[in-house]
């Protein structure tokens, strides 16, 4: 999976048949991106999803066992709610939680690994399903809107499950 | 797009041979022949391969000729590309804001909403 990453670029793929992995690249020491990910204080400021939502409710007791409790809320009072526990904390380089929407959806365990090079972090983001069908269920959920893709950029999505 | 048939192509992109039958049909139509030169394995287990991507409706056989030339067919693999797009959008999102955040957090102002 050695997709060449760049800063700004946020990757998806499939590695497996139960794993989703998003990958990015910050301008950063892990140390700080590790507090990002990991403290109540930041993650409102950035972990919102696309234009328009809040974290209102960003409730975490980071320890193993401890739980999580994140809550969004658009601007037209839609919330979305989503909890978990702690698996494993290993500052500032990997964290292991579970993670649950609610509802039909599944619960994950994701595996946060944080790597720095040359002052850059890659965040390495690994949900892993309790099956198939259940990421491609979890994941297809509102696949509805973005018709247009070119046959290129399929190409590369297509590549960067080669 | 439903579950089922989502899983179909999800469970013939699991296998490195098939993206790799897939990749090759993205640059043109080939022979099962011309198909199975870069591997190592026999004739027969590559027509096996063609035929989990027909089944899932990845591949088509062509019609024209004796050497029935397959060709990608890409509606199933763009089904796949707005799922995982739009997973992604989530992280798209946040990440672009963590980019900002994390360049605040070096600068020298305090971020938003901390201020003592």
């Amino acid at each position: 999976m050695a997709t060449a990453n760049r800063v700004g670029t946020t990757t998806l793929t499939t590695p497996s048949e139960r794993e989703a992995v998003i990958t990015r690249v910050v301008e950063a020491p892990r140390s700080l991106v590790w507090e990002a990910w990991t403290s109540p204080e930041h993650l409102p400021h950035w972990l919102l999803g696309p234009d328009g939502w809040t974290m209102p409710v960003c409730e975490l007791d980071l320890r193993p066992g401890g739980a999580w409790h994140f809550v969004w809320r658009r601007s037209d009072g839609t919330e979305m709610e989503m909890h978990g526990v702690y698996r494993e904390i290993v500052p500032p380089e990997r964290l292991v939680n579970t993670e649950s929407w609610g509802g039909d959806w599944p619960e994950t365990v994701n595996t946060l690994v944080l790597t720095e090079e040359d002052g850059k972090t890659t965040i390495t983001l690994t949900v892993l399903y309790p099956s198939e069908e259940a990421r491609d269920a979890a994941l297809g959920t509102g696949m509805k809107d973005g018709a247009d893709m070119s046959f290129d950029r399929l190409a590369a999505y297509l590549r960067t499950l080669a | 797009m439903t579950t089922d048939s989502l899983s179909l192509t999800f469970a013939a992109l699991a296998d490195p041979t098939r993206r790799a039958i897939l990749a090759r049909l993205a640059a043109g139509e080939a022979s099962v022949k011309e198909l199975a030169a870069p591997f190592t394995m026999s004739g027969p287990a590559v027509s096996k391969h063609l035929r989990v991507l027909e089944r899932a409706g990845l591949v088509v056989r062509g019609r024209k000729a004796q050497w029935r030339p397959r060709r990608l067919e890409a509606t199933p693999l763009k089904e796949v590309a707005e799922w995982a797009e739009d997973y992604r959008r989530f992280w798209d999102g946040s990440y672009d804001r963590l980019d900002e955040y994390l360049r605040h957090l070096q600068g020298k102002e305090r971020p938003h909403g901390h201020g003592e």
